[in-house]
Parts: C-alpha cells; sequence; structure tokens
C-alpha cells in the first residue's frame, strides 16, 4: 500500500459502506433481511478476523480469547443503549456506545496482555483460552447483564454502512500500522523476538500494544453483534467462537489482511450455503477445513512472499 | 585516557552450580577493536550476553559509557548504543533485506503510533528519513541491488553482512560479533577482515569481536582477552597472547606448551 493511497482507499471503502448502505435499506431495490443479515456477519467477521491477525498473524502470539474481548465490547455497548435508549429512540448513542465497549475491550486486553505475555506459545494459548472462559462464566453469573437467559430487547442499530464502514477502518488501522517502521516491530517480534530485542525494539510493549489493538477492535465488533442481533447470550462468546476466528485467520494465511478478508467472507457465507444439508453441515464445514488445511497448510490465500517493501 | 566505554568489573554468572563466567574484568576503550577468544565453551557468548543484557551477573558490575547496566533489558542496552550479532544469524525470516535493515532504525524513529495511522507530514518526512539512511547503509555495504529479496535467501557470506548492516542501524557504540568468520571460507574471511576495520574506522565505534579463527582475531584486533572455563587467563596485545604459555596450554595442551617453549628459551 502506497503512503498516499493509503488514506484513499479508507475513504473509498467508508463511501462504498455508506453507498451500499443506502441501497441496501431502501426497500425497493433492498436485500431481503435474510441477505442483509448474512452480509451484516460477513462484515462483523471481518472486523474480528483482521484484528486478531494482528496478534496471530503480524506479532505470532497465539490468543484464543478473542471472544472475551469480544463479548466485552459487545455487553457493554448493549447495556450502554439499553440504558440510553431502550426503546431505539437515541441512535446518537451507538457510536458512543460501540467505542465504550471497543476501550473497555481494550483495557481487558490491557489487563490480560501484562502479565500474559511473559508467557510464549501454548502457554499464551491457555491462558488467553482461560480469560475468555472467565469472561463468558462472569456474564453468565451478572444478572444485571441478563445472566444465562440472555439481554434482550436491544436497539437494532447495526446497518450495512456501520459495518462495513468500520470494517474498512478497521483494515485500515492495521494495515497502515504494520507498513510503517512503527509496525515492523510487530513482524519483527513475530520472526525472532530475541533478535527483536536486541535490536531495540522493546518486545513486550509490542506485544501488549498488539492485544490491545486488537482486542479494541474485537470489542467494536462485539457491540456491532449486539445490535445487529439485538440478543446477547454468553453461549454465543464461548471458546467455540474464538476458535472459528482463529481458523479465519489461519485459512487467510497469517499476516496476510487481504486473505483473512477473504476467509473471513467465506468462512461466515460457507455454514449458510450448507444449510440445505442440514444436520450433516457441521460434519461438511469441518472436512471442508480439515481437507483446506491439508491441501494448503500456508493458509488459501498465501502466495509465495513478495519481495520489497509491502508485504 | 578517558573512563572505558564499556567496563567489567569482576562479573560473573552462575546457571545452578556451574560458574560460566567467573569474576571477569575488562574494559573496550573507545573505537578498540578486541578479540576474545578460548576454546569452545569457555564463555565468550555468555560474557556476550552478560553484556548485551540477556542475562544479569550473580555478582560484579557491567558499566556501559559510566552507567552501571544491572537490570536493563537487551532494547535498553541497544538503546544506549550496544549492537550486536548472533553466532547462528538471526535475521528476520519473513523480510526483505531492505525491512531487516527499516525494523534496526525503531529506536531512531521520530514518529509514532498515531503518525502512523494518521501518516501526516511529520510520518512522511521520518518514514522518509528511515528510507534513505537505509538505503545509504545498503549502498555502503553493496546490498542494494538485493534489497528485495528475502533476507535469508542471500548466500550465506551475505547473511553475514547484513546482520551487521542491521546492527550499525541501530546507531551503536560498540558493536558486538559472535563469530562472524563461522562457516566462511578464506576468501569470505579476508573480506570479512576488511569490513570490520571499515566499520570501526567508519563509524569510529568500538567492536569487540568473538571468534575462532586465529587468522581474524590475531589480524585485525589490537587487544585479546582469553578465556578458558569462564576464567580470564591471559590478555594483551595479538603478539603477546600467540606467546603466553598459558595460551599455548589452553589451546594445544601441557605437553605441547612445553615442548614448543623449550627451543625458544
Amino acid at each position: 500500500m502506497s503512503r498516499s493511497g493509503a488514506k484513499r482507499w479508507l475513504l473509498l471503502g467508508i463511501a462504498l459502506a455508506a453507498v451500499a448502505s443506502y441501497f441496501a435499506h431502501s426497500p425497493e431495490l433492498g436485500l431481503n433481511r435474510y441477505y442483509l443479515g448474512v452480509t451484516i456477519d460477513a462484515g462483523i467477521a471481518i472486523i474480528l478476523a483482521v484484528s486478531l491477525n494482528l496478534i496471530n498473524g503480524h506479532t505470532g502470539q497465539f490468543s484464543l480469547g478473542h471472544a472475551g474481548f469480544m463479548a466485552v465490547g459487545g455487553y457493554t455497548a448493549a447495556k450502554i443503549s439499553l440504558l440510553v435508549s431502550p426503546a431505539g429512540e437515541a441512535a446518537w448513542c451507538f457510536p458512543l456506545a460501540l467505542l465504550a465497549g471497543g476501550l473497555l475491550a481494550a483495557v481487558a486486553g490491557l489487563l490480560v496482555g501484562i502479565p500474559s505475555l511473559r508467557l510464549r506459545g501454548d502457554y499464551l494459548a491457555i491462558v488467553t483460552l482461560g480469560f475468555g472462559e472467565i469472561i463468558r462464566v462472569a456474564v453468565q453469573n451478572m444478572d444485571s447483564v441478563g445472566a444465562a437467559s440472555g439481554l434482550k430487547g436491544i436497539p437494532k442499530y447495526t446497518t450495512l454502512g456501520w459495518t462495513f464502514g468500520l470494517a474498512a477502518f478497521t483494515i485500515y488501522v492495521i494495515t497502515a500500522l504494520v507498513n510503517s517502521t512503527y509496525g515492523r516491530g510487530f513482524i519483527a517480534v513475530h520472526d525472532d523476538e530475541v533478535a527483536a530485542e536486541s535490536m531495540g525494539i522493546p518486545t513486550t510493549r509490542y506485544k501488549v500494544t498488539a492485544f490491545v489493538i486488537g482486542a479494541f477492535f474485537a470489542g467494536i465488533a462485539g457491540g456491532l453483534y449486539a445490535h445487529h442481533k439485538q440478543f446477547l447470550s454468553p453461549t454465543g462468546f464461548d471458546f467455540l467462537k474464538s476458535i472459528d476466528i482463529v481458523v479465519m485467520v489461519i485459512l487467510g494465511g497469517m499476516g496476510r489482511t487481504a486473505g483473512v478478508v477473504a476467509a473471513a467472507v467465506i468462512l461466515t457465507l460457507l455454514p449458510e450455503s450448507l444449510r440445505a444439508f442440514a444436520e450433516y453441515r457441521m460434519i461438511s464445514y469441518s472436512l471442508l477445513i480439515i481437507l483446506l488445511m491439508m491441501l494448503r497448510p500456508q493458509g488459501l490465500f498465501a502466495f509465495s512472499r513478495k519481495s520489497g517493501g509491502a508485504r | 585516557m578517558s573512563a572505558p566505554l564499556l567496563q567489567l568489573e569482576e562479573a560473573t554468572i552462575q546457571f545452578g552450580g556451574l560458574t560460566a563466567v567467573s569474576a571477569f574484568t575488562t574494559t573496550v576503550a573507545d573505537n578498540e577493536l578486541v578479540g576474545l577468544i578460548g576454546p569452545n565453551g569457555a564463555g565468550k557468548t555468555t560474557a556476550f550476553n552478560l553484556i548485551t543484557g540477556v542475562y544479569q551477573p550473580t555478582s560484579g558490575s557491567i558499566r556501559f559509557a559510566g552507567q552501571l547496566t544491572a537490570g536493563l533489558k537487551p532494547s535498553q542496552l541497544t538503546r544506549l548504543g550496544i549492537a550486536r550479532t548472533f553466532q547462528n544469524i538471526r535475521l528476520f525470516g519473513s523480510m526483505s533485506v531492505f525491512d531487516n535493515i527499516r525494523a534496526a532504525t525503531q529506536l531512531h524513529r521520530r514518529h509514532g503510533i498515531l503518525d502512523a495511522l494518521w501518516r501526516g507530514r511529520a510520518y512522511r518526512t521520518g518514514e522518509q528519513d528511515v528510507e534513505n539512511r537505509v538505503m545509504e547503509l545498503l549502498e555502503i555495504f553493496s546490498l542494494e541491488k538485493q534489497r528485495g529479496e528475502l533476507a535469508t535467501s542471500l548466500p550465506y557470506g551475505d547473511q553475514r553482512r547484513l546482520e551487521i548492516v542491521r546492527a550499525l542501524a541501530t546507531k551503536p557504540r560498540l558493536l558486538l560479533l559472535d563469530e562472524p568468520a563461522a562457516g566462511m571460507n578464506p576468501t569470505e574471511k579476508d573480506d570479512l577482515m576488511r569490513l570490520i576495520r571499515f566499520v570501526k574506522d567508519r563509524y569510529q565505534i568500538a567492536v569487540l569481536l568473538v571468534e575462532h579463527d586465529m587468522k581474524v582475531v590475531m589480524g585485525i584486533c589490537q587487544r585479546i582477552a582469553v578465556l578458558e572455563y569462564g576464567r580470564k587467563i591471559a590478555e594483551g596485545s595479538p603478539l603477546e597472547i600467540q606467546r603466553h604459555p598459558k595460551v599455548i596450554e589452553a589451546y594445544l595442551g601441557a605437553a605441547v606448551a612445553t615442548e614448543k617453549e623449550a627451543p625458544d628459551a
């Protein structure tokens, strides 16, 4: 991505999202509710996968807690919306609710990140997995957010425009970051932590930064999800959700933003298109993933490494 | 002469019952080229790891530019001006030659995370400065043609050279080279010796060199310290070291040492 082109792409993405949103929601040209819903699902998946890619792909830290951050953001945003405008009369609070959700998730990322990033590999994976479960169990026992029966009646604020505008923003932030001299630090940590440290890169700080930024966007995605489904339940944020996002990152080719975006879309649409096979759906989905992993272990979209600056 | 750039005072490190480096005292002055030699397992790389903050000394002290380095992390020491290469090359495997050096300019970039996102003027001029510096380094060390290639796809000798260039990108005052000649053929070794002298003279930095190849060490070092079983057994000019009975003993065994001493005496 060229330097001057980066911001232009962001604007283009947001403009497209706005136009798409207008047409999608206007009754005469609109998609039907089902397709609209699935498209928004895909947009949310893009935000989740691209943000996890910063942690797992670019920085090389294996996190299994993304659903936990998503839950923090989702419940925070939903609770704020319910308090401020229970009947959906104050749409202005939506961006603020999303932001608050993202920020709280980022704080959670910081709290989890600082102690656990001294761990590596499998250990880090287990700690983040544990964190995700703690969030889920905590929510399950909090009556103020509906406990096990879930949080109902969240106003429907999430539109195609919001979703893809924020997806474009997420992609921009992560790509711009990773392609800058600052961001080379993340990849250096991924490639060789010892060498990175002795090149003057404070590796712990970079890892925590990746966690905080990744968690922030997971929180935003959670907020969008809450105002899309209008219902949140703790079971929606179990560790299988985290695994889903990890699969998107792996399938897209760790560290390849374009591949990860494509994988997020495909893995959202695939289970939907397999609905026809009803009871065989999960089996065929798993088989497809196993096959892909066997045939393209480097990721579906990881082409030969390009030379030059861009990656 | 003013205080030395690097000063080890009785630096000791123990791993359990094993004393890997024992009461090691030495100095490196500004713009001096010092060699550190010794048989396998003598503690040379451990000494490097002490100086660069990978390990903390069990006792004794290390000063760099007058400052005690205890408790500082490797990245903080790099900030103070210590750079290093590794015995087994550790380049950033997924990056190009260009980006390997760019990543090492981190501590001198002036723009932060928000500039990288906003990409305003500060970012653009900062990034331009970094790129110019990287290109300059690539040209000086004639790696500019390979700048787009994956670092790990370079020939062995070039990878060693790139590691030295990457270390220089941190603008060090002291450069530690851990067996830079390992695995090189005689021609490459000659090139390396020229390169090390060139680096020292051009950037006016001090170099501490761990090396097994005696020709390289004797050829370029102004002073040599010898370690055996973690202890310093000798220190002096290359000529003194070559004749030092303890050094000969350590390298060739006691019997040979006495044999060789006899006709000279």
